[in-house]
């Protein structure tokens, strides 16, 4: 094979680089064929033939030895042809000497042909310093400052969707200050999540707990963001408005439309209906609905015309009414987190404010029901489409919760460690058979303790666990059971 | 009263004046003039500084031959082709001779392609050689200098040396009639046979409504640090490597394919001009030959060029500081790539963006249809006008013969 594949190479590299002048000069004399012609054939056939049998070519060789007394300019040669020997060419008549020399040259390869971790870091730097020049350059020109509104309270998913959101908000370009309202009061959990932003964060606390029905909890989390902008009245925040709820996902551009809003600015929001049994998913795809999308509507000539809302006609009866139901959440007509606000709106008492927004502290009793910042405006007409006129969905609308039931460690840190108890056939652990310990099952809780292994292997492993407890608590082990105790 | 009048007219002047050039400056992208070894000449204006006599020649050395086979309209010599429609209806052009300051002989020489596109030079010194001779037996002006007032387009790998083989071509040298002439060509080399002195080098033709077309938005961030998209190994004509570009693309691929910061590969993806515009540096390693498109390619979308050919000369080198706009790495430091490129100081990087962004630099890279100010085809044409005035030595007294008209290999006398 390797013989053959390098007669193939050798050919067609020759076909190559005579297929030109073959034409040329064999055009001429083709008619007889000389004996020169003929000897220097079977020359070539008796050296090919050598070639094969010795497995490589050997006329490298025996030009080497026959003629290495005219060898030097090498550069000129790639490689010495069998058939006929070409004239050694006369070095060309050059003054001046260049250093680049026409051949074959080694491929350099250093030793260890590996990225190198400071230079890496220096390449990001760089990265990011043309960024900064692009953002100058062609970005937003004077952004102003995100003011992003947050109502949140301590449940198992906080944790989740509140990491989320401060995660996206952490790699906002602009200056930001982010308002966290919590239901039920401030409480360490949260401030502990939110401290790690490194962000100015105003984190205050609502009387009200958060029930447990999504429908008081829209309203309830309504009149917390109508709290946060009474926060931006009076402490005088200067700066764009926007909605960033838990559990909700941005993208960066919905913060980069965000700093072209003059006074009120509607997004396009896509909902995430959290999927359902199987049989209903069915019947779902034959109607032919894809992720709703809420937001503002455009004609062609991109003028605001009016809305795109969320259909709940289709979701009747199939809803979620409690927050740990299995069936879809279902958004309001217009959610808060498709808005956007120029913060000077409901500040007090500032020049320049246009006159159909309504003053903050006309809103917001105890029975008024604010859907959404429109209830701010005298006419809606003024709303501004973002995102290429409402076409770019810049954020997505999830609502997911764990069982009310459940529980989880304060600020998800296990103390004291638990003792984890796996039945394995044979120590050690990573040689475990495929199938996993029947019935084990640890739960972890604030106040409940690990919970009594499976029945099977029940008596001697909870003698020895209890034993084992006894004397040291802190040791999280790895309780083997022999062979002979399974059987 | 009429010198207060003629104070107050001279401030209004000078305010006006003022104010338009801080306009101009806050509009777009900063960018910094470019001024090369010959001055600020990227802007100027050829018209009136020379004018240039287009030969008739039969239309078996252009029409026809195009007619024969249009993909030279838009293959990278194509350089040749739109000179000279270029130069029929310019306003340099004169129709009397004997005003002329320059001779252009439309003869496309890169023309005869094979299947795969790629031209065969092997007919090329023929056709010029007949070209010559016809117009120095039609036209009494070839035979007055000799050709020291012609100029040439000859845009194939090694310009006048007419092969695609380095040490053929170099075997070669230029045509021996060209002796004489101006070459605009594209290759570029110091101390080499085929590149003779008071060439004009050219970029490559790059199809410009094709680049225009897949033009992103600027504020899109330059994410990719170093790319590059081509081969690294020629497998079919050199399949034990080192041969293809001296070695240096096959180092580049052994020592960095394992590095996240170099994005490589030989890929030809549709996204290719998109990716560039989210770079910061484009690799434009030498290939058989020194020059290649992607120069072109990486000044339109504002890509730092990374040149790795050594003593290679860019085009219009006299009137573009391309050691101020590319990043020059000499083949054998290829292996220390990375650490040359992360060790280019920001402030150094971002000048070098601001110099790519000048809209004239990018135009004098391209050769638009029709033509434009500021574009190659100007550029060329520049070039050739600061070459003027002739010395008086190159006009050959009567019966005073230099060229030899019998040089070269046997193959070349055959008539074409």
């Amino acid at each position: 094979m390797k013989l053959s594949a390098l007669q193939q190479s050798y050919l067609t590299r020759r076909a190559n680089s005579f297929r030109g002048s073959a034409q040329l000069d064999s055009s001429g004399d083709a008619a007889v064929k000389s004996p020169a012609a003929i000897f220097w054939l079977v020359i070539h056939g008796v050296c090919c033939l050598i070639s094969l049998v010795l497995g490589f070519r050997f006329s490298r060789l025996v030009f080497f030895f026959l003629f290495s007394a005219n060898l030097y300019t090498a550069p000129f040669r790639g490689g010495a042809e069998v058939a006929a020997p070409l004239d050694v060419p006369p070095p060309a008549n050059r003054t001046v000497a260049s250093r680049v020399v026409v051949g074959r040259h080694g491929i350099r390869i250093r030793p260890w042909p590996h990225p190198d971790p400071v230079e890496v870091m220096k390449a990001h730097s760089i990265i990011e310093r043309v960024q900064r020049e692009q953002r100058t350059l062609f970005g937003v020109k004077n952004p102003r400052t995100v003011i992003a509104v947050t109502p949140t309270y301590v449940r198992t998913f906080q944790t989740l969707h509140l990491t989320g959101v401060m995660h996206a908000l952490m790699v906002v370009p602009y200056d930001l200050v982010w308002i966290v309202v919590e239901a039920g009061g401030v409480t360490n959990e949260t401030a502990s999540i939110i401290a790690k932003s490194g962000l100015r964060t105003i984190h205050v606390g609502f009387s009200q707990r958060m029930p447990n029905s999504w429908e008081a909890r829209h309203k309830l989390e309504s009149r917390m963001r109508l709290q946060a902008l009474r926060i931006v009245s009076k402490e005088k925040l200067d700066g764009v408005v926007v909605f960033a709820d838990d559990s909700n996902m941005h993208s960066m551009e919905l913060f980069d439309e965000a700093q072209n809003v003059k006074w009120i600015g509607a997004v396009s929001v896509g909902i995430l209906l959290h999927s359902e049994e199987p049989s209903a998913m069915v019947q779902r795809e034959e109607e032919g609905v894809s992720v709703p999308v809420q937001g503002p509507a455009c004609n062609a000539t991109d003028k605001f015309v009016g809305w795109h809302t969320f259909n709940s006609l289709l979701y009747t009866g199939r809803s979620a009414v409690y927050v740990d139901d299995r069936a879809p959440v279902l958004p309001r007509k217009l959610e808060w987190s498709g808005f956007v606000l120029n913060s000077r709106l409901v500040w007090k008492d500032v020049d320049g404010k246009p006159e159909w927004v309504k003053d903050l502290d006309a809103l917001g009793g105890v029975d008024e029901e604010i859907e959404s910042p429109l209830s701010l405006l005298k006419s809606s007409s003024v709303v501004e489409p973002l995102g290429n006129c409402g076409r770019q969905v810049l954020l997505w609308w999830l609502r997911v919760e764990a069982r009310t039931d459940s529980k989880f460690p304060s600020r998800w840190i296990i103390d004291p460690p638990l003792d984890i108890t796996i039945p394995s056939k044979r120590t050690p652990w990573p040689d475990a058979p495929p199938e996993l310990p029947s019935n084990e099952k640890v739960l972890i809780g604030t106040q409940e303790q690990t919970n009594k292994p499976s029945t099977r292997t029940k008596t001697p492993r909870s003698r020895r666990s209890r034993s084992k407890r006894k004397h040291d608590t802190k040791v999280i082990g790895v309780q083997v059971s022999t062979k002979s105790e399974q059987n | 009263m009429d010198f207060w009048k003629v104070g107050f007219l001279g401030l209004l002047c000078a305010a006006s004046v003022f104010a338009t050039g801080a306009v101009e400056l806050g509009r777009h992208q900063p960018t910094e003039r470019i001024s090369g070894s010959a001055g600020d000449v990227l802007e100027d204006d050829p018209v009136g500084r020379l004018k240039v006599f287009v030969y008739e020649l039969p239309s078996k050395y252009n029409k026809k031959i195009l007619q024969k086979d249009p993909r030279c309209l838009t293959h990278m010599f194509a350089a040749e082709i739109f000179m000279h429609r270029f130069l029929l209806s310019s306003p340099v052009r004169t129709l009397n001779p004997e005003e002329a300051d320059w001779f252009y002989t439309p003869v496309y020489t890169t023309c005869d392609l094979t299947p795969n596109g790629l031209p065969l030079p092997f007919k090329s010194p023929r056709m010029m050689r007949s070209a010559i001779q016809l117009i120095s037996s039609n036209w009494p002006y070839w035979n007055r200098t000799e050709g020291a007032d012609h100029f040439f387009v000859t845009p194939h790998d090694f310009g006048a040396c007419f092969h695609y083989q380095e040490e053929k071509a170099i075997e070669r040298g230029i045509l021996p009639l060209l002796q004489r002439a101006t070459l605009v060509q594209t290759f570029g080399q110091r101390n080499h046979v085929c590149l003779k002195e008071g060439s004009i080098t050219i970029p490559p033709y790059a199809p410009p409504q094709k680049m225009h077309a897949h033009l992103i938005p600027d504020k899109t961030p330059r994410s990719i640090f170093v790319y590059f998209r081509g081969l690294f190994y020629d497998v079919g004509n050199d399949p034990e490597g080192g041969y293809y570009a001296r070695g240096a693309r096959a180092a580049v691929w052994e020592n960095f394919k394992n590095n996240p910061l170099f994005d490589i590969s030989t890929e030809h993806p549709t996204t290719y001009y998109e990716d560039m515009q989210r770079a910061v540096f484009c690799l434009c390693p030498l290939g058989w030959a020194p020059w290649s498109p992607r120069l072109v390619e990486a000044v339109i979308f504002g890509c730092i060029p990374v040149i790795i050919a050594d003593d290679i000369v860019l085009p219009f080198a006299d009137a573009i500081p391309w050691e101020e706009i590319g990043v020059f790495v000499d083949e054998k430091d290829v292996p220390q790539l990375d650490t040359i490129l992360t060790s280019i100081p920001p402030e150094v990087i971002l000048r070098k963006q601001r110099l790519l962004a000048n809209p004239s630099m990018k135009q004098a890279m391209l050769f638009p249809q029709p033509a434009q100010p500021g574009d190659a085809f100007h550029q060329v044409l520049n070039g050739l006008a600061r070459k003027l005035p002739h010395e008086k030595s190159v006009f050959l007294k009567a019966g005073e013969k230099v060229l030899n008209w019998t040089a070269g290999p046997v193959g070349d006398l055959k008539p074409w």
